[in-house]
């Protein structure tokens, strides 16, 4: 069989499939999009200032909350005083008030932190 | 001049005041938006100013002094809890809230649930806990009035509901802020001047004086039968209920951004502060110097009562009366906050297909106040603070938890929410119910009812999160989560809610 000599393949190129997800490159194209990538950046960004409500709801808690429980348990802080002003009556009416305040400055600059964070990540206007 | 005349005059000073600053903001503002929303254009000073001179009612400028002079050291929890609210507040809500652009909280949660009947329950819980809480204001009023000058308790209290009306129809939300602002530091040094004369007064007190101010159930906490029940329940209530009452959710809207949310959140917590250290101060002073009190039974007037008993003469009058003013901003303020709130859901809800959007506004403000003053006069009296605090314990099984879990956990659905605050709101108002006919029961299961918050608002928490596990999301709430919580700077795809009416 010697035959006609067969003509050589012809070169076919070979590409990946083509995809029908059109290109995103900016971080709030994927959180528009609704993608995998959006919706793993949105879930840090609630989570980061979900922990940070929480962690200052839990030293409310301990401090101004934990007191009617302290009262009971601890009977010096019943009816102690502090040159002649009874204990309790300034803790409640004068100490609550400066733990409030500091834990709403210390969450308002923690959570603006938390947020440019976020921005920093995404891109957005510097 | 008799203190009569005197008294008499300066709280019309206060209705006059109240309308001139008023008709200069009618002035100014002309379309719906300046009426529901002051067009945003309000900055962070005066909004914070605003906040707190609406929120600082009949109950703050009276109720807590009569209170802390009849059952003591307890009774502190009141003005704590009251504060603690807005840091809760400032903590979960305040700039996510803003940012999803509702104006009340039936916009919530028709914007975060995507349910008209969500929308309706909403709407029906915000009017009924507006009611309560204006309730006290014009019930504090008529008592004013009554105390200072002998004239039926009808007067103030009618006095009240149209100096309010007329500034609410009038000039909407642009002129109440402005209104509110000024009231803010009416009412701090209301309190602060007669304070100044009664502290440097050096009077031996009236008889008996240091027997009750060493009183031990009095100077002692947590004496009382139940008492950890009752201070826990009243800390839940407060803690939480700040966030659900409707005229405090209005306020949000008038913020520029979520940012400026949470700012002028903090300056009202500085503001609350510096306003609460006083009325712990008369309620000593009255156990000092009103013998007239029988122990335990909480006294409304205690404050307007102090000028007279410690000084005289034309001093005591003047001081009396710059008191009445203190506590017509009080009642101005707040109650003024409170029919802009019904105004809002009712005109928004019910009229708002029939009528112009200025219309409804002006026909719903109406209706409340005067509806809710027919109730006051119909109601049997109650201590001032102990009915706002019902409004507290409502808002706190209903609001809180759609608020909370609405604006961090996207599982929370339509039905969830429905049925979570159909239980806390069926059963606190039961209990809301049973304290305003005036029952009272003893032993736990009566403190319960005067204070159901510590039961109610878990119930309403748990019955949501169990519904909603079982229920399907609604479909967009993941955009609803994006325009929640991403900063404004941020350019993202928000979803295409808005309010009615808003804009």
């Amino acid at each position: 069989m010697s035959g006609s000599p067969t003509p050589p393949p012809q070169r076919v190129r070979v590409m990946a499939p083509p995809t029908r997800r059109p290109r995103r490159t900016t971080v709030p194209g994927e959180i528009d999009a609704q993608s995998a990538v959006g919706e793993v950046y949105m879930r840090s960004l609630i989570r980061s200032q979900l922990r940070l409500a929480l962690g200052n709801l839990a030293i409310l808690v301990v401090t101004v909350g934990a007191l009617p429980l302290l009262f009971v348990l601890v009977p010096w802080l019943r009816h102690g005083r502090i040159l002649g002003v009874p204990l309790a009556w300034l803790l409640l009416g004068v100490c609550c008030y400066p733990v409030i305040i500091g834990l709403g400055l210390r969450h308002v600059r923690r959570a603006e932190r938390n947020e440019r964070a976020f921005q920093d990540l995404v891109g957005g206007p510097q | 001049m008799s203190r009569e005349a005197i008294t008499a005059l300066a709280a019309l000073l206060v209705c006059v005041l109240t309308l001139a600053v008023g008709s200069f903001g009618l002035r100014i503002s002309r379309t719906t938006s300046d009426f529901y929303v002051a067009s945003r254009t309000v900055g962070p000073a005066t909004n914070a100013a605003a906040i707190s001179g609406e929120y600082l009612s009949a109950a703050s400028f009276l109720g807590v002094a009569g209170l802390v002079m009849a059952r003591g050291v307890d009774m502190l929890w009141y003005p704590v809890g009251w504060t603690a609210g807005y840091l809760v507040l400032l903590l979960f809500v305040a700039a996510p809230l803003r940012r999803s652009r509702a104006y009340t909280l039936p916009d919530f949660a028709e914007f975060r649930l995507e349910s008209q009947p969500a929308r309706t329950l909403a709407s029906a819980l915000g009017v009924l806990i507006a009611v309560l809480y204006l309730i006290p204001q014009f019930q504090g009023a008529g008592l004013t009035v009554h105390t200072l000058t002998g004239a039926p308790s009808w007067v103030g209290a009618t006095a009240v509901a149209l100096v309010v009306l007329l500034g609410v129809v009038a000039g909407g939300m642009r002129s109440i802020t402005l209104v509110q602002a000024v009231q803010y530091w009416l009412k701090l040094a209301a309190l602060l001047t007669p304070l100044a004369f009664l502290l440097l007064h050096h009077g031996g007190g009236a008889a008996g004086a240091a027997a009750r101010l060493d009183a031990t159930d009095w100077v002692e906490p947590m004496r009382g039968p139940h008492s950890l029940y009752l201070t826990y329940s009243l800390i839940l209530a407060t803690f939480l209920g700040t966030m659900g009452l409707p005229h405090v959710v209005v306020r949000f809207y008038t913020n520029r951004d979520g940012y400026a949310a949470r700012r002028t959140t903090v300056a009202v917590l500085g503001l609350l502060s510096a306003f609460y250290l006083l009325p712990p101060v008369y309620g000593v002073l009255g156990r000092r110097y009103l013998s007239t009190i029988s122990a335990g039974d909480p006294s409304d007037t205690a404050v307007l009562d102090l000028p007279g008993h410690v000084l005289h003469g034309t001093v005591a009058d003047l001081l009396t009366a710059v008191l009445a003013a203190g506590a017509f901003a009080a009642f101005l303020s707040t109650s003024s906050g409170l029919v802009l709130s019904i105004a809002g859901v009712i005109g928004q809800d019910v009229l708002g297909r029939r009528f112009s959007g200025v219309a409804a506004f002006r026909i719903s403000a109406a209706f409340g106040a005067l509806a809710t003053l027919a109730l006051t006069v119909l109601s049997t009296g109650l201590a001032v603070a102990h009915s706002v605090e019902l409004a507290f314990a409502v808002a706190a099984s209903t609001f809180c938890p759609m608020l909370l879990l609405g604006i961090w956990w996207p599982g929370l659905t339509a039905a969830g929410a429905i049925t979570g605050m159909s239980v806390g709101g069926t059963l606190s108002t039961a209990a809301v119910m049973v304290a305003l006919f005036g029952h009272s029961y003893g032993g736990l299961g009566g403190a319960v009812l005067s204070q159901p918050a510590l039961l109610t608002v878990p119930l309403a928490f748990a019955t949501m999160v169990l519904v909603s596990v079982a229920t399907t999301q609604p479909a967009h709430v993941a955009r609803t989560m994006v325009r929640l919580h991403t900063p404004e700077a941020v350019a993202v795809d928000r979803g295409a809610f808005r309010p009615r009416n808003a804009d």
